[in-house]
């Protein structure tokens, strides 16, 4: 199984340590020459959106994965991955993937002063511990068909909708696995 | 500062690596940084060059100003304060910095103690010049550290000599025995606990970056495969002939670090790099404030 990671800014080496400790091998996507033939599975990091978005333009890698996403392709986003993902983006930006039918609203808690964590339910996984850095949230669920996974605070902080997970904190800071492991399961 | 929210600043770090943090003095250049693909900015009036070339006593930049650029700007907002003046570092928690560089660019306000820096939530960035200094710094509260170049020069050799230092005392920690950890503690002047994080983990136990003199893509590729997890471009950029060329170059330099045909690529017709000054023609060594 080729399990990419988005590895052009962020924290892609914290999944990289998440897959290596459930035995799953993975490569890292720097440029579009590292992208294998076919990608069972995606990762998008957390970082910056803005510098990842930039990134993805101008290493020409926005089209292919975009198409791996909407050919079913199951993909993670943590935090800058759900706003990659994400249809529409608070602020107007222009949107990346826009694959997942979400509005999110960038940097919801204000400043690093407003990060976080708490411990929360993601889907059937309960108490799982939550970090949220200069998190977004999700505002709006534009399709029935979109699951939400989590709730914090009355904002939605994580979805699947069919192949897509989004995630507005980042399950790779923490020690468990649970979630990269239902992940590689779906 | 409760442990859970160091963590959370250390996590921010996280989340800048393999990124390029750029300074900038007004909000037109933060836009130009950001839609460069900085992943954050540093908030200062005058940037290194032009502070070495005014001279006189530099000082926290007006928080307007800050503000100004903090609302120009979707990416975190840093920004400076003198080491050892925890006042300016109330003013800048006050208005909401995601990170404080407590830093030796501007002239340190004392000449012999630190910040404390677990009293503030806010998280800082601290400059040193190897490994003990580092490490004191994070037993102080820093939550990310960054090499200590001659800043405002455009001469990377010092940012080298510091990521060289640092990676060799890391080495050498990390190859030792578990009960020479105290005689090196001891050496380094640092809380064995930290000097046990290192040996265990073969890193400092905080994100590190370069910092000083990084003009060129060459520059931040060179410092990114002695070990860096990100680079601080200050002076290099708005201080060059095509800014918005050479920050967007300097991004993917930083992401292909490794990629020789693609550094060849970005590293042609920039424009004019800072001219620069060498070590040796300075005056005033700033990465001598503060230890």
């Amino acid at each position: 199984m080729n399990v990419a990671i988005l590895a052009v800014q962020g924290a892609f080496i914290e999944h990289a340590h998440m897959l290596e400790k459930l035995n799953q091998e993975y490569v890292l996507i720097r440029k579009k020459s590292d992208l294998p033939e076919r990608i069972d599975a995606l990762i998008l990091p957390g970082g910056e959106s803005t510098t990842q978005r930039k990134l993805l333009l101008e290493l020409d890698l926005l089209e292919k994965l975009k198409q791996s996403i909407l050919e079913g392709v199951p993909v993670l986003g943590t935090c800058a991955g759900l706003i990659l993902l994400a249809e529409e983006i608070g602020t107007g930006e222009p949107e990346v993937f826009g694959t997942l039918p979400v509005k999110v609203v960038r940097n919801a808690y204000g400043r690093q002063l407003g990060s976080f964590s708490v411990e929360g339910n993601f889907g059937k996984i309960e108490h799982f511990p939550m970090r949220f850095i200069r998190a977004p949230y999700i505002e709006k669920i534009f399709r029935p068909e979109v699951e939400i996974l989590s709730v914090t605070d009355g904002k939605i902080t994580a979805v699947r909708y069919q192949n897509q997970f989004g995630v507005a904190f980042h399950p790779e800071l923490t020690e468990d696995l649970r979630i990269h492991q239902e992940f590689l399961h779906c | 500062m409760n442990t859970n929210r160091y963590q959370l600043n250390k996590e921010l770090a996280q989340m800048l690596k393999g990124g390029v943090i750029m300074d900038v003095t007004t909000p037109e250049q933060a836009k130009i940084a950001e839609s460069a693909g900085a992943c954050a900015v540093m908030a200062l009036e005058r940037i290194p060059a032009d502070i070495r070339a005014a001279g006189g006593v530099s000082r926290m930049s007006d928080p307007a100003m800050i503000q100004g650029i903090q609302d120009a700007v979707s990416i975190p907002v840093m920004a400076k304060c003198r080491i050892g003046h925890f006042a300016e570092a109330q003013i800048l928690e006050a208005i909401q910095i995601d990170y404080i560089d407590e830093s030796e660019v501007l002239s340190p306000a004392d000449d012999v103690y630190h910040i404390d820096k677990t009293k503030f939530n806010v998280p800082f960035v601290c400059g040193a010049k190897d490994l003990g200094e580092a490490l004191r710094r994070i037993a102080e509260g820093a939550s990310m550290i960054r090499t200590k170049g001659e800043p405002g020069t455009g001469d990377v050799v010092q940012a080298v000599r510091h990521m060289r230092k640092m990676q060799s005392q890391i080495a050498m920690l990390s190859a030792c025995r578990e009960d020479e950890l105290f005689e090196h503690a001891k050496e380094l002047q640092v809380p064995v606990e930290l000097v046990r994080y290192v040996h265990e983990h073969k890193k400092l136990p905080v994100v590190n970056f370069a910092a000083g003199g990084v003009a060129t893509p060459a520059d931040a590729a060179l410092m990114m495969q002695l070990g860096a997890e990100g680079v601080f471009v200050g002076s290099g950029i708005f201080k060059s002939g095509n800014p918005e060329k050479r920050a967007a170059a300097i991004v993917k330099a930083v992401t292909n670090y490794e990629d020789a045909p693609m550094l060849a690529e970005l590293s042609k017709n920039l424009g004019e790099a800072m001219v620069g000054i060498n070590e040796q023609e300075i005056a005033l060594l700033m990465a001598e404030r503060g230890k």
